[in-house]
């Protein structure tokens, strides 16, 4: 079980005008893992990510998740794979004309026929998960950067997708919210069996986390693998990443 | 070497530097706030030389920033033009280290790209519109028009309410200033015709020329151009923000489709709405060609409606509601086909927006004429 693929990359290139922003992008990330993508700004984590999520056209390679071929879904396949994973996005991605409340349910309003007050106490729950109080009436603009973040990853996990993926959710935190935030990322590896896509910079944080990582840079992977042996890798640019 | 004679109003040329067998000397200091005067200097005097410089020589440099080695790195770029190599020697080591740190190196070009004819880049920049616009606005438009059909019974595929928002929005809040412009422009129409009018006697056609003009052409054109600039501007404005901070990206990935959440419950809110914004136009501007009539051409109320019915026909009203849901589909269509086309960043916003309102003007007032000329 614990070696089951969920998503294989293979030779993903992207171009973007005369920029080629990702070469030869192969990696594969597991069943029940934290599967960490690392890199420096700019070095095309985010891409990768849109890639993975079919926000681009694949131009060229091959990306499978859940044991489908995204550039090879009609519509209903597509419906039915976004609803197996939550996103959440870089800039937070929170509809700016909603509630912080009515963010949160709208996957669960669209997507199933539960009545209002049981959306809303699942709702409520996962805003308190994310130790969110009171906001529930508030619009994404009245949050802190910190709050909006929090906000944003409630809405990703409120279906408890089997697959979840987080653009820097880390960003901007403290530390303090940090840990917070990846004591609730092992629980939900832990407790739901999720697997979790993340892209972060904070080696703190990767310690604590990760399972696997991919090391992207300028467009290109220099390592992929377990943590531990990425810990014990010879390439300089990962050994001076962990080892500063 | 023959010193050429400089003219240079700075006191003391030689503070700055001198040349010497084919090496310039600079000296001092080369700061921020010397290259105004150092750099004309050197130029008039490398202007009036013969043989060129071969090498800069820093060693009487004693202070450098990063617009001085900028200066430098320039000044050698030029003079690699007249001679085949032009060396920078000397320095201390704090003057080398500086100069190692500033210096830009261009990154390797990107392909060489060919020069184009004017033919060439006429015919390229056609097709990169055709490409870039009709293809993905027609594209866009099927795409709207097929689910604006399917979803009118179907209020799953977006948040319950939205409709009923977006005809207050589009529609409802339009009412206030539709109605007062339009009874203006119908009171100005009259107002110029009267004095012609009375002057051949043909005061009765006053209802003729306000009734027609105003169901057939200027209730309809009025309305769409007022949306057009108050919901036209507003759609590209909401849809351009929602794509740059993944707003879209986000719809999408929840397994929504961002055509039928966001922009089918306006294309059903504004075909709503724009028949009866219209007739309304259509209604203040007969009301003020009438209250014209009453002033300046002695033709009451009565006599006035009672000519309506006679010149008034079922299809002059049915061409203006035509219109109307024609221009209606316009707007919504183009003002979300610029908001969809935003690059990145927040100023792409702005711009987009101003080119959706003037876009979707013109597209009404073509569709006005092209519909005017089919039914003629
Ligand atoms: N749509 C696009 N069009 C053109 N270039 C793009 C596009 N998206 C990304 N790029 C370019 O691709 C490169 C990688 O961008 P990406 O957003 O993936 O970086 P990142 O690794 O996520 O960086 P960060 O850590 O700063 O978020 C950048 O140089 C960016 O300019
Ligand atoms: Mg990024």
């Amino acid at each position: 079980m614990a070696d089951k693929k969920i998503i294989e990359v293979n030779g993903l290139s992207a171009t973007f005008g005369e920029r080629e922003v990702l070469r030869d992008v192969s990696f594969s990330a597991y069943q029940g893992e934290v599967t960490v993508i690392l890199g420096e700004s700019g070095s095309g984590k985010t891409t990768v990510l849109k890639h993975l999520l079919g926000l681009y056209d694949i131009q060229e390679g091959y990306v499978s998740i859940l044991d489908n071929d995204i550039s090879d879904l009609n519509e209903e396949e597509q419906k039915d794979l976004y609803l197996k994973m939550g996103v959440f996005y870089q800039n937070g991605g929170l509809l700016n004309s909603l509630t912080v409340g009515e963010n949160v349910s709208l996957p669960l309003e669209q997507h199933t026929h539960l009545d209002d007050d049981l959306i809303r106490r699942i709702v409520l729950t996962k805003l308190q998960l994310m130790h969110l109080n009171g906001v529930y009436d508030m619009f994404p603009s009245q949050l802190s950067g910190g709050m909006l973040k929090r906000a944003a990853l409630a809405r990703a996990m409120v279906m408890d997708p089997p697959l979840l993926f987080c653009d820097e959710p880390g960003a901007g935190l403290d530390p303090i919210s940090l840990a917070s935030l990846d004591k609730l990322i092992l629980n939900l590896r832990k407790e739901l069996g999720m697997s979790i896509v993340i892209i972060t910079h904070e080696v703190s944080s990767i310690l604590r986390i990760a399972d696997r990582i991919v090391f992207i840079d300028e467009g290109k992977i220099i390592f992929t693998g377990k943590i531990k042996d990425a810990l014990e890798s010879k390439n300089k640019e990962v050994h001076d990443f962990f080892h500063i | 070497m023959v010193k050429p004679k400089i003219h240079n109003n700075s006191k003391d040329p030689d503070k700055d530097f001198k040349i010497e067998q084919s090496t310039l000397y600079l000296k001092y200091s080369l700061l921020l706030g010397d290259l105004d005067r150092w750099i004309p200097a050197v130029q008039e005097y490398i202007k009036n030389m013969q043989d060129p410089i071969t090498e800069i020589n820093l060693d009487g440099l004693k202070k450098i920033d990063s617009a001085g080695v900028a200066a430098i790195l320039q000044l050698k770029d030029e003079l690699i033009k007249n001679s085949k190599d032009v060396k920078i020697v000397g320095g201390s080591p704090s003057i080398r280290k500086k100069i190692g740190l500033f210096s830009y190196q261009e990154p390797p070009a990107s392909r060489d790209r060919r020069r184009m004819s004017f033919f060439e880049s006429t015919a390229e920049s056609f097709l990169n519109f055709y490409h870039d616009y009709m293809v993905r606005y027609f594209t866009l438009a099927a795409d709207v028009l097929y689910w604006s059909v399917t979803d009118i019974f179907k209020s799953r595929t977006h948040r319950k309410g939205e409709f009923y928002n977006q005809a207050v929005l589009i529609g409802v809040n339009a009412v206030y200033i539709i109605c007062m412009l339009s009874f203006i422009i119908g009171l100005v129409i009259a107002l110029q015709s009267a004095a012609q009018l009375r002057n051949f006697g043909a005061n009765i056609y006053i209802v003729d020329l306000i009734v027609i003009s105003m169901m057939r052409e200027m209730g309809p054109l009025i309305t769409a151009i007022l949306v057009a600039g108050r919901s036209g501007s507003a759609i590209a404005a909401e849809i351009a923000t929602m794509k740059v901070t993944s707003e879209l990206d986000a719809i999408k990935t929840m397994a929504l489709n961002p055509i039928r959440f966001v922009i089918v419950p306006k294309m059903h809110g504004s075909i709503i709405t724009m028949p009866f914004l219209t007739i309304l136009a259509n209604v203040m501007g007969i009301l003020g060609g009438m209250l014209i009539a009453y002033l300046y051409l002695d033709i009451g109320p009565e006599i006035f409606i009672n000519r309506m019915g006679e010149t008034l026909y079922n299809r002059d009203i049915l061409i203006g509601i035509l219109k109307s849901l024609v221009f209606a589909v316009l707007i919504v269509l183009t003002g979300s086909f610029f908001g969809l086309n935003v690059e990145e960043g927040a100023e792409g916003v702005g711009k987009v927006t101003t080119q959706a309102v003037v876009v979707a003007i013109s597209i009404v007032i073509i569709a006005d004429s092209i519909i005017g000329l089919i039914f003629y």
